[in-house]
């Protein structure tokens, strides 16, 4: 998955979990769970649907670095 | 002949308007059939039947607000199955509802299409019906494209602002009525963590568990050995719950708050209580509660989560008589067996209805929930 997938997956899969919001001026290195008001259950459901999309194991030890936009790109790009 | 009556879906609850009825007159019904949605405060409600028989007639149409309580349909050869008892009528707040008027003109529209015209931020009043009796169908929506510059998907039937009124209503009334004692307890939470840590390391991400889930298990276990906080206030006495019925405060996106029932959540092993945790937040968020959900519980939970405050003060919700909350996991100092070193810690406090209980009581069930999560290993 290049980086423009992984960004529209991410996209794809916060836009379902917080519909109101405007993704489009999300900054790419601001923290998401803060920008976006994601609780601890949200960030669960964004792991698991990022996992089932792109069968990407994320362990538990990863998630900060799926904190930002920026971070969950280059995670799911490499 | 039974009546089958508009449900009070909490204390907050006083009027609800009819949207849809699933039955027609001569249909079947048996307990737990969702015969009907109703939109309240809480947005649209599936509504359950709790006798059986046959619907003789409809009495209330679509479109129709009525009050907590009114006749919405009537039933023959129904068993008297017992409703839920319902929450005693708020007293009269000011200024009252205004007179209730039927709303006139509101279309009919089947649930899968009002989602998705709340998705798409699509007023539905706009939306040209072409289902049995004029209803809105999906393909209606479908057909529609959102009105330019349309504000934030709003969920119909949802009114933030009446939601908020609600809040404050079913707030007050406790404030009022309820004579409040508050216990705190800090809780080393290193166990319940590692355990956690451990189970997740194995499972891909969908089936792993969050916190709130043991704290969940812990405190419902808690509370069955605690029944004199298990229940509601009734008619002057405590009335027993018929089971662990624990509300889940879930916050809902734009504000707001529900707290719908995971039922008899002390029987159920902590994977099911996860999978019921999912479950509710989704539908709660996407307004797909049943009526059940939110007349049953016995005791409220809320876990404010790894961005909330350290610790809450809890406001109880009437009828019932108690309400834990679960504050955010910090690290902090602790003594370990007279050494001092970090600890990720958690505050659990307690509200309880001094009519019902002292806190000497309160104060056995935070002990146990903290027993209980210091042998994590066996939840």
């Amino acid at each position: 998955m290049n980086a423009a997938e992984a960004k529209r997956l991410v996209f794809d899969v916060l836009s379902r979990i917080a519909p109101e919001a405007d993704l489009a001026v999300l900054p790419g290195a601001a923290h998401m769970r803060e920008e976006l008001d994601l609780d601890s259950m949200d960030f669960l459901n964004f792991i698991s649907a990022l996992h089932e999309r792109t069968r990407v194991d994320i362990p538990e030890a990863d998630y900060p670095k799926l904190f930002t936009l920026d971070g969950a790109v280059a995670y799911l790009s490499r | 002949m039974t009546d089958f009556r508009m449900p009070s879906l909490g204390a907050d609850m006083e009027a609800g308007t009819l949207v849809e009825w699933r039955v027609k007159p001569g249909a079947t019904v048996k307990r737990g059939d969702v015969v009907a949605v109703v939109e309240t405060q809480k947005g649209a409600i599936e509504i359950e039947i709790f006798n059986e028989g046959l619907v003789s007639e409809i009495v209330v149409p679509v479109g129709g607000r009525v009050p907590v309580g009114t006749v919405l349909a009537r039933l023959e050869g129904a068993a008297g199955a017992r409703e839920p008892a319902a929450p005693p009528p708020l007293p009269p707040p000011a200024p009252p509802v205004s007179a209730l008027p039927v709303t006139p003109g509101r279309p009919r529209i089947s649930p899968a299409a009002r989602r998705l015209a709340a998705a798409r931020g699509i007023d539905i009043q706009r939306v040209a019906g072409t289902g049995p009796a004029g209803a809105i169908t999906v393909a209606d929506v479908e057909a529609v494209s959102p009105a330019p510059g349309a504000m934030p998907p709003q969920r119909p039937g949802f009114d933030p602002a009446a939601m908020r009124q609600a809040i404050a209503a079913a707030m007050s009334r406790s404030k009022r009525e309820i004579p409040h004692y508050y216990l705190s307890q800090t809780v080393d939470a290193s166990a319940a963590l590692a355990r956690l840590e451990r189970m997740n390391r194995e499972r891909p991400p969908p089936e792993r568990l969050l916190p709130a889930a043991l704290f969940l298990r812990a405190t419902a276990l808690a509370v069955a050995k605690t029944p004199e906080l298990n229940g509601v206030w009734e008619d002057g006495r405590f009335r027993p719950g018929d089971g662990v019925h624990i509300g889940w405060a879930i916050a809902l996106r734009g504000g707001g708050l529900v707290a719908p029932a995971i039922r008899n959540a002390d029987r159920r092993p902590l994977d099911d209580l996860m999978a019921a945790l999912r479950d509710l937040v989704l539908r709660a968020r996407s307004f797909a509660l049943r009526s059940s959900e939110l007349s049953d519980p016995t005791i409220t939970v809320t876990s404010l989560g790894d961005r909330g405050a350290d610790a809450v003060l809890p406001i109880i919700y009437p009828p019932q008589v108690a309400m834990i909350g679960i504050g955010r996991i910090v690290t902090r100092p602790w003594v370990i067996d007279g050494t001092l070193g970090p600890r990720p810690i958690v505050a659990i406090t307690l509200a309880g209805d001094h009519r019902a209980s002292d806190g000497h009581r309160g104060g056995l069930l935070l002990a146990e929930i903290d027993r209980l999560l210091q042998e994590a290993e066996t939840l």
